[in-house]
């Protein structure tokens, strides 16, 4: 059978929706690639998802971000829960290609039927990203996947995005990553509800550790409290003590009625993200095929014209 | 070329199968792909056949490219084959190539088993990527 005869988006929900694999695989296809089969199989499991607890890792590349992954979600299973894996990594820009490389650290789990690995790449969508990897993990979600890692690309913008879909986001640091610090406290140390310096056993950790102590007391003010902790994620160290922070985070979450706030939350950015695609994309679809945007990108360029007079231009204004 | 962003990127599994550690070849195929404008998923060295199927199932690839330089194909590669038929990937669904060190003889059984095509050690990236490509054309027209 071809892609092109794809079972319909009734059929693969329902295979979603009674667990199977194959289903899901295809399914986070077509949800990914922005599809109105994707649109379809989403809408018809939607009303499924909801229920697993989304954390998102995320921190500067060479973190050790993927064998923490690989280390929690080993835990999490242990721990009698089913865990589903978004891994993404960046695409070129230029040829929009991928090395998808994160299921290298992450080998063991092929092994367990219970754990769902999916590589996701950046696919450098104007701020698609985050609507993008929130209908993954809806799709993953309504499967029945107890635990979702998000692990996400490296530092900057995309972070902030996608800690958008997380409930617990985990930032991880090394003590190798120095200057990296103080570069990321700005954006990344808002959204982290739990701070790991990793490669806990290499020179400078515990300068790091108290760096961050402090940096957490003075930023957590009428938040809840950051903990930090170490971990050597090669050697398994300190994975146990991470989920047990995920787990207690989570409580707290529900305790405080904050997970309500949370989803209001995320079902916000969920939804306007997809407007604001929407939006682009009606906008720029005649445009684009016709080459009137590329025409007018170059009048912008060689200062012909100014860009708000060519967005006026392109929305028919 | 300017890529036609319309167009959803090709997803490519490369993996190698025994326990032969080289995997400088895998890697050169696995760039060289990306480089063409391909999703390429990378597992890594040391994979038993049911990793690989597993991670061809949960990745959803098109492709998938096996590297091998021991000499265990003739016994690896039908286990392969049998942990896809076992997961429901069919061979006729899915493009399936292997590059290394096979000898000439070893061709029409792999060519029977489902691999469409075998590139040996000094077969140019270009090549490759021109057979995934033109796969991938016909698969999506409506084949």
């Amino acid at each position: 059978m071809s892609r092109a005869a794809d079972p319909d988006p009734v059929q693969l929900a329902q295979g979603v929706l009674s667990g199977d694999r194959r289903a899901l695989a295809r399914s986070v296809s077509l949800v990914e690639n922005g599809t109105e089969e994707g649109r379809r199989v989403l809408a018809a499991v939607y009303e499924r998802s909801g229920r697993a607890h989304i954390v998102g890792i995320t921190g500067a590349g060479g973190a050790g971000k993927s064998t923490l992954t690989n280390g929690l979600a080993l835990e999490f299973r242990k721990r009698g829960h089913t865990v589903g894996v978004v891994a993404v990594d960046p695409s070129s820009p230029f040829t929009r290609g991928a090395l998808l490389g994160d299921r290298i650290r992450m080998q063991e789990l092929t092994k367990d039927p219970e754990i769902f690995v999916r590589s996701m790449a950046t696919r450098g969508e104007l701020g698609g990203l985050a609507a993008m990897t929130a209908d993954v993990v809806a799709v993953l979600d309504a499967f029945g996947k107890d635990l979702i890692l998000v692990e996400t690309v490296g530092a900057g913008q995309d972070e902030v995005e996608i800690a958008g879909t997380a409930e617990t986001t985990v930032v991880v640091f090394t003590p190798a990553s120095g200057d990296d610090v103080q570069a990321m406290k700005a954006g990344i140390m808002e959204v982290a509800d739990i701070l790991v310096v990793n490669k806990a056993d290499l020179p400078g950790a515990d300068a790091l550790l108290s760096q961050l102590q402090a940096a957490t007391t003075a930023a957590s003010r009428g938040r809840l409290e950051v903990p930090v902790l170490a971990t050597v994620a090669s050697k398994r160290q300190g994975i146990a003590e991470l989920a047990g922070a995920i787990d207690e985070h989570r409580e707290r979450l529900e305790h405080t009625g904050r997970r309500e706030e949370q989803r209001a939350d995320r079902a916000r950015r969920h939804l306007l993200a997809i407007v604001r695609e929407s939006l682009l994309d009606a906008a720029l679809a005649g445009p684009l095929a016709d080459g009137t945007l590329e025409e007018l990108i170059q009048r912008v360029a060689s200062r012909d014209l100014d860009p708000y007079a060519a967005a006026a231009r392109l929305l028919g204004d | 070329m300017a890529p036609d962003t319309t167009e959803r990127p090709i997803r490519v599994l490369i993996a190698k199968p025994g326990l032969d550690g080289h995997d400088r070849g895998a890697k050169v195929v696995a760039r060289a792909l990306r480089d063409a404008g391909m999703e390429v998923i990378y597992t890594g060295i040391r994979q038993t056949p049911d990793m690989i199927a597993e991670a061809a199932l949960q990745e959803d690839v098109e492709v998938v490219g096996l590297s091998i330089l021991s000499g265990a194909h003739a016994e690896l590669f039908p286990r392969v084959v049998q942990a896809l038929k076992d997961r429901g990937i069919d061979t006729d669904e899915v493009l399936l190539f292997a590059g290394g060190i096979i000898p000439d003889d070893d061709i029409p059984a792999l060519k029977d088993l489902g691999f469409q095509a075998i590139f040996r050690p000094g077969a140019s990236t270009q090549d490759i990527i021109a057979f995934v490509r033109d796969w991938a054309a016909t698969r999506r027209d409506g084949g």
